[in-house]
């Protein structure tokens, strides 16, 4: 039985506590007036000119159609009220990218879990308790991100424009999305997507401790049935999700596939976490039947997933940027001229650290090796959520400092704690799993 | 010199791989093990060298990705530029995003294929080539483990019977 050592519970509350002290910074730091967001902009972007300021302003309000109206040169007002509308989304921006990270990983798992239920995988079965001990994040992680959403809706921040009655008055588009895009049908689709999400995870670890006191195998085989039905549930929820929570911050824009582009991002992130939560319980004398095997196949689907996320990064960038039509051309024109450093490092992060690193397959036995690769995928896939919240919220006045790290910090704290709380809570390995010893003897 | 195997076969491949260990075990040496389909884990039990072929494939996938970088090059930027949706072909790198279908498909074509070739060349396997394997029955439900003798024939066999050997032929050859 493992319980949660002191230290790792005194390092997680450490960093939730310097975790808000960061949020909280961002909060107070934050400018109210027009002069104030002018005098910071001016310092903080002493390194750009300001004619690239202006132009890459001015793509912004034009992917946000009539949000501001077209800037000339003479509207200096205007556009300092832009900058502190922006400098005003920031620590709400870093607040909820971080919180949708860690929501997303645990929702990643949760997927995982599901397909190696629904597919009797037998390699599995003993790694199930750290994948139940990871989505047990789902419940305080989906609080927070419905809290955020809630107060977007109450307009308490900017984060999701079609959400301010202003801009939907002069904004044809908007208007016309208006069944869908609604502050009260938005929450209801969140209270389903969390609800599903959440009472699966419920269920299915209910069943799965019930399995290891039972006498036959019908709560396997419940668990069975019920994780193929949820992966309809998930797979669709997901991708509505997907253009919910990520894509509608830039209302105007939509792409097809934006939904099996998160679901990896999710996917990898939740798989490096698993096997990073395993090789940590490993080293502390836990789970003694996880071999290196059960390591090098985790390893195995964090290269895989690594280059299926840019396969469908690359197809989205693609068509896109051949086609060069401009309401959809001006989502990577954004990025491209504002975000060359986290767009382009992501890549490198997502796709060409684990290719090198992970190849080949004697180091996807090593277990600190895995980790290092884990590493740099996670911080990789944060920066593809931070890509692809900030450009709509933030614009140019992106940066990665106190409130971003802050918030980094505080969720990882929150997500430590109370995933190796829950993995305390039940003995690490399954007894009665109908598949228990097919993966004790798992062997590559 | 003349000399003498023994084929011990077997019905199922877990009783055929605990078989390997237990007769590799005995210090007797393998010669090979016919099998009707791949046994995950029996080279590593057989002590077989670990295989290079996945370093001719990423070299296969590197001259596919040559090939392909060229073969795009030539095509669409030097024999024929067109403008095609406003994008120029006057640069291979600017025109770069287009081609990348082509060169990845180009590199997984080159390594699988290369790779598969090499593989059959280093089996020694070409059309028309005379089977190897001892007896048919290795192509539909049975393992075969030949193994070389030497003045041990009794021990041996007791092994070989002991690991759950359903059959066993002793073959006696001189060359």
């Amino acid at each position: 039985m493992y319980t949660i050592s002191n230290r790792l519970k005194i390092a997680s509350f450490i960093l939730m506590a310097v975790g808000l002290l960061g949020i909280g910074w961002g909060f107070v730091s934050a400018p109210s007036t027009v002069e104030e967001a002018k005098a910071m902009a001016s310092s903080h972007d002493s390194g750009h000119g300001d004619a690239h300021q202006e132009e890459t302003t001015h793509v912004i309000a034009e992917e946000r159609g009539s949000y501001k109206e077209v800037i000339e040169p003479g509207h200096g007002a205007e556009h300092d009220e832009h900058v502190l509308h922006q400098l005003q989304n920031k620590p709400w921006a870093a607040l909820y990218v971080a919180a949708f990270f860690f929501f997303m990983i645990a929702l990643g798992v949760l997927a995982f879990y599901a397909v190696q239920r629904a597919a009797q995988a037998g390699w599995s079965p003993l790694l199930f308790r750290v994948m139940e001990g990871i989505t047990a994040y789902l419940v305080p992680g989906g609080i927070v991100v419905f809290v955020i959403l809630v107060l977007s809706v109450m307009h308490m921040n900017h984060l999701f424009v079609w959400m301010d009655p202003e801009v939907v008055e002069h904004d044809a588009l908007i208007q016309g999305k208006s069944g869908y895009l609604n502050g009260w049908f938005f929450l209801l689709r969140a209270v389903i997507f969390l609800g599903g999400w959440i009472l699966y995870r419920e269920y299915s670890r209910k069943l799965s401790i019930k399995q290891d006191e039972a006498s036959d195998n019908a709560n396997f085989k419940l668990n069975f049935r019920i994780s193929a039905a949820f992966l309809v549930f998930y797979l669709i929820s997901e991708s509505m999700m997907s253009w919910d929570w990520i894509m509608s911050v830039d209302p105007h824009w939509f792409s097809t596939l934006f939904g099996w582009y998160i679901f990896a991002s999710m996917f990898v992130s939740g798989i490096t976490v698993i096997a990073m939560v395993t090789i940590y319980l490993k080293s502390k004398g836990h789970l003694e039947q996880v071999n290196d095997s059960h390591i090098h196949d985790l390893a195995k689907f964090m290269f895989g997933i690594s280059i299926f996320w840019t396969y469908l990064w690359f197809s989205q960038f693609m068509l896109i940027w051949y086609s060069n039509i401009p309401e959809e051309v001006t989502y990577y024109v954004t990025r491209i001229a504002d975000y060359r450093l986290p767009f382009f490092g992501m890549v490198a992060m997502n796709f060409v650290f684990p290719l090198l690193l992970l190849m080949n397959s004697d180091y996807k036995r090593i277990n600190w090796f895995v980790i290092m690769a884990g590493i740099v995928i996670l911080a990789g896939h944060y920066l593809d959520i931070f890509n692809a919240i900030m450009p709509a919220t933030v614009g140019d006045q992106w940066f990665i400092g106190i409130p971003e790290i802050g918030a980094i910090l505080f969720f990882a704290g929150l997500f430590i704690f109370w995933v190796f709380r829950a993995l305390g809570t039940q003995p690490l390995q399954p007894k009665r799993n109908p598949f228990i010893e097919e993966s004790k003897h798992f062997h590559y | 010199m003349a000399s003498t195997k023994i084929h011990a076969y077997y019905d199922d491949d877990d009783v055929l791989m605990h078989a390997v260990k237990e007769v590799k075990a005995a210090k007797h040496h393998i010669e090979e093990v016919y099998c009707p389909f791949p046994v995950h884990g029996l080279d590593k039990a057989m002590g077989l060298a670990p295989t290079r072929i996945a370093i001719t494939s990423f070299l296969y996938g590197c001259v596919g990705l040559a090939v392909a970088i060229t073969m795009m090059n030539y095509i669409m930027i030097q024999d024929w530029p067109q403008d095609i949706g406003g994008k120029p072909s006057f640069s291979y790198l600017e025109n770069m995003p287009a081609f990348v279908p082509i060169m990845f498909e180009l590199t997984v074509f080159f390594a699988a294929h290369l790779m598969v070739i090499t593989f059959y060349l280093r089996s020694r396997l070409w059309p028309f080539k005379k089977a190897e394997n001892p007896d048919v029955k290795t192509t539909d439900d049975q393992f075969v483990m030949e193994i070389e003798v030497h003045d041990d024939e009794k021990e041996l066999t007791d092994l070989l019977l002991n690991t759950g050997a359903v059959e066993l032929n002793v073959i006696k050859s001189s060359h």
